[in-house]
């Protein structure tokens, strides 16, 4: 059976991702800053889809113990999903560098390392996927949120220049877009129910999209066309309003 | 986030900050650093009692934590709801060792109310089935059983989540050999023969009635009694026999917005009763069903509880002890006489229970659903006094509006439960809407 490594495994997106590739029968790696934290899961997914489940401490932001990590998996993952992110506070961000840097290094800089390592393993073996969970606030920078979105926008674009390098040895990159996504990151915000998707929804879509090799995926998928619209909002008229 | 939450009954409507965790250590942050907190599952209790000014969703706390399949041990999160936990132990052969009329609840909400099933005469309530527990209470996280911390324990089946957060649950589970069962359906044509067949069919593990309220006169309590034994495999059909524990996918209906009110009135009801009842064109039918239909009817149609309007409705449910035959008549006939009961109505017979502060005890228990309107509720304060007046008690689960005498003079260890919440939850730290309403004085 194939297996995927999963890293920020906490999250909420990453148990229903989790769930889905069990169910396919896939064989589980479960990265996380805490590994304690992630036992319930593990005995969940072993138990729910009898599949082999096993358990890793990763820390997006230390950069340096990445490779040592990789090194150490029980099997080279035939898919990775890089779940992990930090969405943060963009108005504490904004004074405090902390707090931004944060921002900056859980989103684009801990991805760009981890994915580097993956990257090099997967041209090597000529075969893999990547996929990438990016986000819709990296299409566009907005004032109620720039830090992160910028963090995905660099993300997004390092996620293509992947894409294109690793065709020509074999393996396959996808982005994926969400919209909004009712999880934890967002149970403080007021999301308009009509666009927002269950993490289960997400995961499905990018179970399916991922067999299919697609490149670029929005979740739902009426997001590709409202970032669309958003995208080609001439800037004199983008700047003055307050998104 | 601050929300308008309603609960089953879709009354009452209440703003309400509602949080969610996944992992434990969240759960205890957020515990330690609020008050006026209150544990809410799938939202499938009926009235007020998971809203609070706090409300703290366990649904994302909802993983399977052990199953021992040689045994039928099965441990999980306080947040995993029946549903999910059938579609795991029904195709290794396990069920549920209790199960209430919908599967769309939590473990957590199911502990909270000891819920209680078609087979309560013959395996109680859900506690009864209960290995251990774990609860943050006020003290900290606790694990409790009927032999560690009993009195923690009792007071948390059926206490309505004061004394503090189910965090997991350990249970033992019933072997079947089939996902089918074996029913019987028999008409009874009024009250007096409905409850002479529920002593005739006691020795089913499963049994119930749909009791027509609005009926008089010699068909006063007309009913269907409904028994059944889980299906061995010689029972099932030869198709279904091949994979006697999986069941056939089916669409689900959903009712997709509020009903107007006017849908549901006094014709419609009597119409849908006759209709219902004549269904079955035989006395007695016996067939094998597959397990969903027999226990989860209504869980075919998703939302239905969207048929009563925006203003939403309660669903009354009360328990009679045995000797009191005629006060389950009078009641009746009070409903009868209104003509306000809805739908359905279901009868049951309860075994001998007497924990701490759980619903059942031995008798009669009748649950149906009033649509709320004006002049509903000092109806429903009536029906009160018939229930205190012959010994009953309400469901507090499907209560949204009983006065706060009523709870403290119908159940007979509310203050002895009152004295142990309080050395769990000293302050009043974890409270809803329902505690208050019925002034449950912690201090």
């Amino acid at each position: 059976m194939p297996t995927v490594l999963i890293l920020g495994a906490g999250s909420d997106i990453a148990v229903a991702l989790a769930r889905r590739y069990a169910a396919a029968g896939f064989t589980l790696q479960l990265a996380g800053r805490n590994p304690e934290q992630l036992r319930p899961l593990e005995q969940d997914l072993r138990i729910r889809h009898r599949i082999a489940v096993t358990v890793h401490a990763f820390d997006a932001l230390d950069f340096t113990s990445h490779a040592g990590f990789y090194r150490a998996l029980p099997a080279p993952p035939d898919v990775v999903l890089c779940v992990f992110g930090y969405l943060g506070s963009q108005e504490k961000g904004q004074q405090d560098w902390q707090e931004a840097s944060r921002i900056l290094h859980t989103n684009f800089t801990g991805a760009v390392s981890i994915l580097n390592i993956v990257a090099e393993d997967m041209a090597a073996r000529g075969k893999g996927t990547i996929i990438g969970i990016s986000s819709v606030a990296g299409d566009r920078g907005r004032m109620s949120n720039y830090l992160y979105g910028s963090a995905k926008a660099g993300f997004t674009a390092y996620l293509s220049g992947l894409r294109n390098r690793l065709w020509h040895s074999g393996a396959h990159v996808m982005t994926v877009e969400p919209g909004f996504v009712a999880t934890q990151m967002t149970g403080h915000l007021a999301l308009p129910a009509l666009l927002t998707a269950q993490p289960g929804e997400v995961a499905d879509d990018i179970f399916k999209a991922a067999e299919k090799k697609k490149n670029v995926l929005y979740t739902k998928w009426f997001w590709r066309y409202i970032m669309m619209i958003i995208k080609n909002i001439p800037e004199p008229i983008f700047k003055k309003k307050k998104l | 986030m601050r929300k308008n939450i309603s609960n089953w009954g879709n009354y009452p409507v209440l703003n309400c900050e509602e949080v969610s965790f996944s992992m434990e250590e969240q759960l205890t942050q957020y515990v330690n650093t609020h008050d006026h907190v209150i544990a809410r599952g799938n939202g499938r209790c009926y009235g007020d009692a998971s809203l609070g000014e706090h409300s703290v969703s366990t649904l994302r706390f909802d993983k399977v934590l052990a199953f021992d399949e040689e045994n039928g041990v099965f441990e999980c999160q306080s947040g995993l709801t029946l549903d999910q936990i059938l579609d795991i132990i029904v195709p290794r052969g396990w069920f549920l060792p209790v199960t209430p009329g919908t599967k769309f609840i939590t473990i957590g909400g199911a502990v909270a109310s000891d819920v209680h099933g078609k087979n309560h005469h013959s395996e109680g309530s859900f506690s009864n089935h209960i290995v251990s527990m774990k609860v943050l209470t006020a003290k900290g996280l606790t694990e409790c059983s009927p032999e560690t911390e009993p009195d923690l324990f009792w007071a948390t089946c059926g206490g309505m989540g004061l004394t503090g957060i189910i965090t997991t649950v350990r249970f033992t589970l019933k072997k079947i050999e089939t996902a089918y069962i074996r029913q019987k359906q028999i008409k009874a044509r009024n009250l007096d023969e409905v409850l002479q067949l529920f002593e005739e069919h006691k020795h089913y593990t499963y049994s119930m009635a749909w009791i027509d309220c609005l009926q008089k006169g010699d068909s006063f309590g007309r009913s269907i009694l409904i028994v059944g034994e889980h299906a061995t495999k010689d029972q099932v059909a030869a198709k279904a026999a091949k994979a006697p524990l999986e069941l056939p996918r089916k669409m689900k209906l959903t009712v997709p917005f509020n009903l107007p009110g006017f849908v549901l009135n006094n014709f419609t009801v009597k119409l849908f009763n006759a209709l219902y009842y004549a269904k079955n064109t035989k006395r007695v039918i016996e067939n094998t069903v597959p397990y969903e239909p027999f226990f989860y009817p209504l869980d075919a149609i998703l939302h239905w509880n969207r048929g009563y309007g925006k203003d939403g409705f309660v669903q009354y449910q009360f328990v009679l002890p045995m000797d009191k035959k005629d006060g389950l008549v009078a009641i009746l006939q009070k409903i009868s006489e209104k003509g306000w009961g809805s739908f359905l109505a279901v009868l049951k017979t309860f075994g001998k229970q007497d924990d701490l502060i759980s619903f059942p005890m031995e008798g009669y228990t009748l649950a149906l659903d009033f649509p709320v309107r004006n002049g509903l509720f000092p109806f429903l304060d009536e029906l009160d006094a018939l229930v205190l007046q012959y010994g009953g008690r309400l469901y507090l689960t499907k209560d949204a509006r009983m006065q706060e005498r009523v709870f403290w003079d119908s159940y007979p260890n509310a203050e002895r439960f009152r004295e142990i919440v309080k050395t769990w939850n000293p302050a009043g730290k974890f409270r809803s809407a329902q505690s208050d309403r019925l002034n449950f004085q912690f201090a």
